[in-house]
């Protein structure tokens, strides 16, 4: 009788064990990015076959983000972590990863993926990094998922990756980018069009976080309302960028959802100018649901304040 | 013979005059490629080829872009890193502190370079990481850390082993740099073992603990050699310390959350080998940081309860302690906060009670570097008081890792 329940009790384990693998293996790929940007292009690419939830929220400073605990439940579960890298995650991710108890996602690993291997990155420092430069990134600024050409080296790198866990889902990721770069093509004829008016337009913005965004659409940055990047605007700078703004007749001060207007706004104020909040990623506002409704949002934006501020 | 000779001499010279004849035809080869690549990089600088360098015209570079396409784009950005090679993170934090006031007797000094910590971590291969902090002080060095990881060992457990401070409640795991404050609390001075706290050669094995969905449940299990300077110490090989520690963190918004921890430790009184020296202790921290102004407001109100049970050869003696602060951010490079401390201490087999008020003034210059002051009241169980103002400056060089939540 007990020998009987017991083999009864192990063919149960084995069956349970075999079924959990089995429902692992056909499961949905379990994708972790850092940021929401990221995760709408992997939902873009993994369509139904995954689930992908961002860390950091969309209206919130990427660089500073709280390694709370809870994270690590979701970093514990996942098979796919997709970070932006070039130490944008620096102040917060290498713990959560440490600690995650996870293998697939630690550094090296295949479940570790650091988009900025794919992506044009700008502002590679070419000479001797200090502190006194403000907090630099020395391996180039972070801030690329905001051109659209990067938007589409991500969704590529997605693809094979996402081929890579699951190779009998190949072709239907293939299917999901090959609709992906349509739509993007399409839709970046129709940002074109909408900036072309104002390509060679000098703009201010808050923090280096533009870069990518600007080139793409032809803006030129002139200056910042930090001083030094991460460094608090000051008076003495303040007063150079009014009269930058002044002297170049510059209208237009773009803006991060997480800095604080007063300085922006005075700025303004003195010049006769105007402040855009511009959204650096999806999620900055509910209307912002994914990757291509980041761009429609901040260019319909910016053409309209671009138009007023003639 | 003669004739042999002759005819070997002309063929020798027939040879030379062959050999002669090609290298010349190479040399003109050569200048004539010379020639070829002067007009080539004339051509890409974009300068008139000169008249006296007649060459065929430059075969157009493989990599030039034409005209109208626009310049290859260099993907990725891991350039800068190379210089990096495999070296650790290295950083050095300094800590200058200065005390002006009456200390009631506790030695203080005016100014000191309190403590240095260098920091070198990185990760050891696919399998581990290691972290070093070795504190420098004006006057020796000690390794105030130093542990390998394994942060995915089988099982979901992550396995650390070398010299660490234990995870007996929160303050004892911070390091100096990390503190609201530019002391520890009373309760740390008089039952935790002061400054450095439970702090060992060991290992530790930790664990997510299953729990209902939102609620961060971690259990960790630490074993010492059983030496922690003015708490422990190990009289033989089996006097091993222990520390157990229960973690429970859940988010009540997204802005605010809550931390709860239970901590036990026990290990041979630095009083005498027989003398068993137990600590229970309970912790809470409950955090706000409104996402969209994370860089200008925050609070951190927190609190900590240790109770000791030092069971003396002839009695069992239980002091008590705890501290509550809390620190508001009020602007981007601004914190204010307050501490209450109240802890027993273990003054010749008598118990003595000392309470202590803080207020903390902190300005961050920049992530790098912060000036705190802080004014400290403390009435010690000796029925004396004293009132001081501590001052000091921290600054960091390099790059240092970011510390656990």
């Amino acid at each position: 009788m007990t020998k009987s329940y017991t083999l009864k009790l192990l063919t149960a384990a084995a069956l349970l064990a075999a079924s959990t693998g089995l429902c692992e293996a056909a499961g949905k790929l379990n994708v972790i990015t850092s940021t929401e940007d990221l995760a709408s292009i992997a939902n873009e690419i993994g369509g139904d076959r995954i689930t992908a939830e961002a860390i950091a929220k969309g209206y919130q400073d990427p660089h500073f983000v709280e390694p709370k605990p809870s994270f690590l439940l979701k970093l514990q579960k996942a098979d796919l972590l997709a970070v932006v890298g070039l130490q944008l995650e620096i102040g917060w991710l290498p713990p959560l990863i440490t600690q995650s108890r996870n293998s697939r996602i630690q550094e090296g690993n295949p479940g570790y993926l650091d988009m900025s291997q794919f992506c044009q990155v700008l502002e590679i420092p070419t000479m001797q990094v200090t502190r006194a430069m403000g907090d630099v990134h020395p391996l180039g600024n972070p801030h690329y998922w905001l051109n659209p050409e990067n938007g589409r080296r991500m969704a590529k790198a997605f693809e094979n990756k996402f081929g890579e866990f699951r190779p009998a889902d190949k072709a239907f990721f293939a299917e999901r980018y090959a609709d992906f770069d349509k739509r993007l093509n399409e839709a970046q004829k129709r940002w074109d069009a909408q900036m072309a008016p104002y390509r060679g337009r000098k703009v201010i913005t808050y923090h280096r976080s533009w870069p990518n965004f600007c080139e793409r659409f032809g803006l030129a940055v002139v200056d910042y309302v930090e001083p030094k990047p991460g460094i608090p605007p000051s008076p003495v700078h303040t007063l150079d960028v009014i009269n930058t703004m002044k002297r170049d007749n510059i209208k237009l001060i773009l803006v991060e959802p997480y800095f604080d207007l007063r300085t922006p706004n005075s700025i303004a104020q003195a010049t006769g100018g105007a402040v855009a909040v511009l959204m650096p990623s999806v999620g900055g506002v509910k209307e912002i649901t994914d990757y291509f409704k980041l761009f429609d949002y901040d260019i319909n934006l910016l053409a309209t304040a671009l138009a007023k501020s003639k | 013979m003669l004739k042999r000779l002759t005819i070997l001499a002309l063929l020798v010279t027939v040879a030379r005059a062959q050999d002669n004849s090609e290298l010349l035809a190479r040399m003109k080869a050569m200048e004539d490629r010379i020639h070829a690549l002067e007009a080539e990089v004339q051509s890409l600088k974009g300068a008139p080829v000169a008249a006296a360098a007649p060459a065929p015209a430059p075969e157009p570079l493989a990599q030039a872009p034409a005209p109208g396409e626009a310049a290859p784009v260099n993907l990725g950005g891991a350039g800068g890193a190379a210089s990096k090679v495999l070296n650790p993170d290295i950083a050095v934090i300094g800590d200058f502190l200065g005390a002006a006031g009456n200390s009631a007797g506790r030695p203080a000094p005016a100014l000191e370079m309190h403590e240095s910590e260098a920091a070198f971590q990185a990760i050891i291969d696919p399998y581990a990481r290691a972290d070093f902090f070795i504190s420098f002080g004006e006057r020796g060095v000690n390794l105030e850390e130093g542990f390998i990881t394994f942060p995915a060992v089988p099982g979901g457990f992550l396995l650390r082993v070398g010299k660490m401070r234990a995870a007996f409640g929160k303050v004892n795991t911070l390091h100096n740099h990390v503190l609201p404050w530019t002391d520890r609390p009373l309760v740390t001075q008089n039952l935790v073992g002061g400054e450095d706290g439970i702090n060992d050669a060991g290992l530790a094995l930790s664990r997510i603990i299953p729990a209902p969905k939102g609620l961060f449940l971690e259990g960790t299990a630490q074993i010492f050699r059983g030496d922690s300077e003015g708490l422990f110490q190990s009289y033989r090989r089996s006097d091993v310390s222990t520390v157990g520690h229960l973690r429970a963190y859940r988010d009540i918004t997204e802005s605010t959350n809550l931390d709860l921890g239970a901590s036990y430790s026990r290990g041979h009184s630095i009083i005498g080998p027989d003398v068993i020296n137990q600590l229970y202790g309970v912790d809470a921290a409950l955090r706000w940081k409104p996402l969209r102004r994370a860089i200008y407001h925050s609070f951190l109100g927190r609190g900590e309860f240790i109770w000791s049970r030092i069971a003396l050869p002839s009695r069992v003696t239980t002091p008590f302690g705890y501290y509550v602060s809390g620190d508001y951010q009020f602007a981007r490079r601004w914190f204010a906060g307050g501490r209450f401390d109240r802890a027993e201490r273990l003054d010749n087999l008598a118990l003595q009670q000392d309470t202590g008020g803080s207020l903390v003034l902190t300005y961050w210059p920049s992530e790098f570097s912060q000036i705190r002051a802080q004014l400290r009241r403390t009435a010690y169980g000796d029925n004396r008081t004293a009132n001081e103002l501590l001052f000091q400056f921290q600054f960091s060089i390099g790059a240092h890792g970011a510390h656990s939540f």
